[in-house]
């Protein structure tokens, strides 16, 4: 186990390197995303944009840019090259927001996605399922804009239940205000995986409900609920924990773009998508990073937790 | 044997399951009687209903597309028209059940003692420390080693033959007064059927439960059975006592099905022995006798519906399906003097 958790965490050193060098790279070649051009803003002459090239380094040797810009991510002092605020500070303020999204969505669509999914197949062929299949296939095929847009303007703007958008700390509006500017963007964001966990769950249990240790289960006299909690869906759940975790790392690492951007929470994925769009290196960086270092983390903690649902997995 | 209150009474037990080609009629008017403490084998070939008809015991094979018919009473209770809750009641306390293949019969997440503490459970209200103990005991009574520490180990901790043990020890843990083994020795090695089939002897002689066996295997049957019923495509073709069926087999299929059995003590033919042809299709089954499309002694009579009925007189207690006179198939069951069998090329007996 010890030895799982170095190895994993020296892979993720390799894994988190490769991800900062391609998306360096990646901003070098793209036209137009001469960083001196771009901080120079309209108007100016070339000897301005010559000045502002030497004085950032930016006609140093790639490689020595790398080192530098790596750097100034760790000690804190990451600055956009476009709005020259400090990225690492903005990373920061955008954090809580994106992890308040992703916690709250990521359970919302587990325990909902896992009911509806363990309802259809014990109801398999049966109206209830055909209903709850199209309810969950209209859920998957809903853009996310669409739907946040719609809930924002008419729940939001419109009836007045819910703020129109934006997002409150604990210290600006309490637990309250916390709950109220997240409900909207969790169950848009929920809706999605809603239905691609319902029906991940329901044909996982489909798979498990026929195996043979199941019969024994029934062959014991235990109660059919026991037998679907204890026998079916604790084994038909081992698939779900993989998806659940490479979907919850992504919200929680800025990928929940559309969301925040929709209801404006400001978080990292919206800052992200800003980012991207101003071709601003800086914040594309240290966020890819972000976002890679959950990812990898929470794979290793999915391997872990696999480890426990399933004593025939040992790590190595 | 007394005759008096059987543990068990089937009586023209049907079993149709509706699929996509047509209704297939897996048991088919299938009647037989289980005495306490009475060791019964069901035998026949893959496909012969002869699974069907014990998981239906179990009610295991209720589902929205299949349908029953006739009844299967234990002492008063009717299997087949009970509700569900009745059924779980007596599953596991008063029916227990070992199936095929016990590398998938036990919950790979769960720990071996758990497994066995949640049926004692189901049914007895004990404390988990007792429950604990009793299958420690029990776990030491089907031989398993070092039972004290290995009653929380994982299934996938075990080989076959020791995951089969703990199927029987859960299977005698409330005490049952029939267990149903379905194929309990096909998935294992040779040696481990030797003592998986000492542990059921041992409880059926410590604790007089009933047993019914099914089987393919007629080595097991031999071993262990009082009682035989031999089953083909959905019915019971023959049934009567262990030395009736080796010794004085009547139906056509049972010959080949003893027949089909090699032989250390007989000269090595040159092609194993086997009944030409394969079983009907469950869905379109031949009128009258089943058999008949495959057995060489066919003729007139054969396709009227043959009923079980005590066809030798002075054996009243062994019945079967064929229309012949019974001085006919002893006549035509002999292959070489004394050796009942198939008749077939290459078969040098």
């Amino acid at each position: 186990m010890v030895t799982f958790v170095i190895r994993r965490l020296v892979a993720m050193v390799f894994v988190l390197f490769m991800v900062s060098v391609l998306t360096f790279l990646i901003f070098n070649v793209i036209p137009n995303s001469d960083p001196a051009v771009q901080m120079a803003g309209k108007n100016v002459t070339p000897q301005v944009v010559e000045q502002i090239r030497k004085e950032w380094g930016f006609d140093q040797n790639i490689v020595v840019q790398y080192g530098k810009t790596m750097q100034k991510v760790f000690t804190g002092e990451l600055i956009s090259y476009n709005n020259r605020v400090n990225v690492v500070e903005e990373i920061k303020r955008g954090a809580p927001r994106t992890f308040s999204l992703a916690i709250g969505a990521a359970l919302t669509w587990l325990v909902i996605g896992v009911a509806l999914g363990l309802f259809t197949a014990v109801r398999a062929g049966k109206w209830s399922d055909s209903l709850v299949t199209v309810l969950a296939l209209i859920g998957i095929s809903m853009p996310v804009f669409w739907l946040g847009a719609l809930a924002s303007y008419y729940l939001g703007y419109k009836a007045g239940i819910f703020p129109n958008g934006g997002y409150e700390t604990f210290s600006e509006g309490g637990i309250g205000g916390w709950v109220q500017h997240l409900i909207l963007p969790w169950v848009v964001l929920a809706t999605l995986f809603i239905g691609v966990y319902s029906r991940v769950v329901r044909s996982s249990v489909l798979d498990t409900i026929n195996d043979d240790y199941v019969r024994t289960a029934r062959a014991k006299g235990l109660s059919e609920r026991r037998v679907l909690v204890k026998h079916v869906l604790r084994n038909s759940l081992i698939p779900v924990v993989t998806l659940w975790g490479l979907d919850f790392s992504l919200a929680i690492g800025g990928g929940a773009i559309l969301t925040e951007t929709v209801f404006d929470l400001q978080g990292i994925g919206q800052y992200l998508a800003e980012s991207i769009r101003r071709l601003d290196v800086p914040p594309v960086l240290a966020i890819t990073l972000f976002g890679a270092f959950f990812i990898v983390i929470f794979n290793t903690l999915i391997d872990i937790v696999y480890a426990f649902l399933d004593p025939r997995i040992r790590l190595q | 044997m007394t005759q008096s209150q059987p543990l068990l009474d089937v009586q023209h037990l049907k079993v149709d399951f509706r699929t996509e080609d047509g209704v297939v009629h897996a048991v088919d008017d299938v009647s037989f009687q289980v005495q306490p403490g009475e060791v019964l084998a069901v035998v026949g070939e893959s496909g012969s209903g002869k699974s069907v008809t014990a998981m239906t015991l179990m009610g295991l094979t209720r589902s929205p597309n299949a349908k029953f018919g006739g009844s299967a009473k234990l002492r008063d209770l009717d299997l087949v028209g009970a509700t569900d809750e009745q059924l779980r009641k007596v599953r596991g306390k008063e029916i227990a059940m070992i199936f095929q293949d016990p590398m998938t019969s036990l919950n790979p997440v769960h720990r071996i003692g758990a497994q066995i503490v949640e049926q004692i459970q189901a049914h007895e209200d004990v404390s988990d420390a007792e429950a604990r103990d009793r299958v420690v005991k029990l776990l030491e009574r089907v031989g398993i080693p070092r039972a004290a520490e290995r009653v929380d180990s994982y299934p996938h901790e075990f080989s076959g033959g020791m995951r089969q043990r703990v199927m029987i020890a859960m299977a005698m843990s409330n005490d049952p007064s029939l267990l149903i083994a379905d194929e309990p020795t096909t998935a294992l090695d040779v040696t481990i059927q030797a003592q998986i089939l000492h542990e059921m002897r041992d409880l059926r002689e410590r604790s007089n439960t009933a047993i019914i066996l099914v089987t393919h295997d007629l080595g097991v049957v031999a071993d262990i059975a009082d009682r035989i019923a031999v089953m083909y495509s959905g019915r019971i073709v023959e049934t009567g006592t262990l030395d009736e069926i080796f010794y004085d087999p009547q139906h056509p299929y049972t010959w080949g099905l003893l027949g089909s059995i090699t032989r250390i003590d007989r000269e090595r033919p040159k092609r194993l022995p086997s009944i030409p042809g394969s079983p009907p299709s469950l869905l379109a089954a031949p009128e009258g006798c089943h058999f008949r499309p495959r057995c060489r002694h066919e003729f007139g009579d054969c396709v009227k519906y043959p009923q079980l009925e005590g066809r030798i007189p002075e054996s009243p207690g062994h019945d079967d399906r064929c229309w012949l006179p019974v001085e006919e198939k002893r006549k035509r069951r002999e292959i070489a003097p004394g050796q009942i069998g198939l008749e077939m090329e290459g078969a040098t007996a």
